[in-house]
């Protein structure tokens, strides 16, 4: 005779990924590293934006990016061309990256002690805010051509994300885009959201941009330094 | 397709326990799932029954307890529901809102022979 039992598990869906993001972030915190994940949909800019930023953030300390796409090498070169150390994952059928394939490509990286690593997610805006990748936050990349909605349409990544860079800002007299009501409809699903406002084309606005990481670093170490007293 | 990995997620899960209880047969699995998580209850459904082919988990009844989304209103200084992001505070009107309840994915519990 078997006996029907009920057993209580209260576990998270992504329990098995959170504990390996938690693992990546231990490593991180180590190196003393900032981590940024970069989240878009598919062309927004992110490898345009990133060549430009390791390019010129390469002189002051170490840079490092992990590529995620579902084919091809083609941003891991494009990353390596201008100087900078680049693993690729290919996800093929998966659609985003998880803690794991970050551990693996970590470890297939030079050591970046103080520096900067870039992960560049798979272009979709859907599920990659799900997966925590062990990230000292995530940055979502969201191009003018995409429609100043785009926020609502797609709340969750912006919701997850500490920073929102409006790119493409070059095209902005041919396109009517309203940036005004994009950081509003972003600040309805993330009031706390910062915006920075660049063309990954012509460098407009990188400034800003690399005074908000500096601040980032600044804001880890003062979190380290506490947590050492 | 992240409800795949999703569905994935909940079979890992099952199978664990399944062997640290010794049984063969999962009769029903029950999901915690809120208003503001990452994936919806009728896609999970869809995913549910294609994952479980062949895992200690096939033929499982999935029931879905769906909780609503909490927010605290910084202006009405309130707790108000809301049915998804980006919505404003039914009181008052503002979308100076703070998510505090509603994003969580759990396995609750499972019948097991
Ligand atoms: N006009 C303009 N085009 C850009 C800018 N940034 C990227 N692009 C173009 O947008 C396309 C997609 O860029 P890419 O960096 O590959 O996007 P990703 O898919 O997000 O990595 C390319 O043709 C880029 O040249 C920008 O700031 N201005
Ligand atoms: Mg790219
Ligand atoms: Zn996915
Ligand atoms: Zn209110």
């Amino acid at each position: 005779m078997t006996r029907t039992r009920l057993v209580e598990i209260e576990r998270d869906i992504l329990d098995k990924n959170n504990g390996i993001a938690a693992n990546n972030r231990g490593l991180f915190v180590a190196d003393d590293l900032l981590v940024f994940n970069l989240l878009s949909s598919p062309g927004a800019g992110k490898t345009t934006l990133l060549v430009r930023a390791v390019s010129e953030l390469k002189c002051s300390r170490w840079v490092g990016v992990i590529e995620g796409d579902q084919q091809t090498s083609n941003d891991a070169k494009r990353i390596q061309a201008a100087g900078v150390p680049a693993v690729q994952i290919n996800t093929g059928k998966n659609c985003h990256l998880d803690a794991a394939m970050i551990g693996d490509a970590y470890r297939r990286l030079p050591l970046l002690s103080g520096g900067i690593l870039f992960i560049e997610n798979v272009g979709n805006l859907i599920c990659p805010a799900a997966f925590d990748l062990g990230e000292t936050c995530k940055i979502v990349v969201f191009s003018i051509t995409e429609g100043e909605d785009k926020p609502l349409k797609y709340p969750d990544v912006f919701a997850a994300s500490s920073l929102m860079v409006i790119n493409k800002i070059d095209l902005a007299s041919l396109l009517e885009f309203d940036v005004g009501k994009a950081i509003e409809y972003a600040r309805r699903v993330n009031p706390k959201i910062d915006v920075i406002v660049v063309s990954a084309r012509t460098g407009e606005g990188f400034a800003a941009l690399y005074a908000w990481i500096d601040r980032q670093a600044g804001r880890q170490r003062r979190a380290f330094e506490d947590k050492g007293r | 397709m992240h409800e795949m990995a999703i569905c994935l997620g909940i079979i890992q899960i099952v199978e664990e326990k399944v062997h640290e209880r010794s049984s063969s047969r999962v009769r029903s699995i029950c999901l915690e799932m809120g208003a503001l998580s990452h994936a919806a209850p009728e896609a999970i459904r869809f995913c549910f029954a294609a994952a479980a082919t062949r895992t200690v988990a096939e033929g499982a009844a999935l029931n879905i307890v769906e909780l609503p989304g909490v927010a605290w209103c910084m202006s009405c200084s309130k707790s108000v529901e809301i049915a998804r992001r980006g919505e404003c505070c039914p009181c008052c009107g503002s979308y100076h809102l703070q998510v505090t309840a509603g994003e969580q994915m759990r396995v609750k519990e499972l019948e097991i022979d």
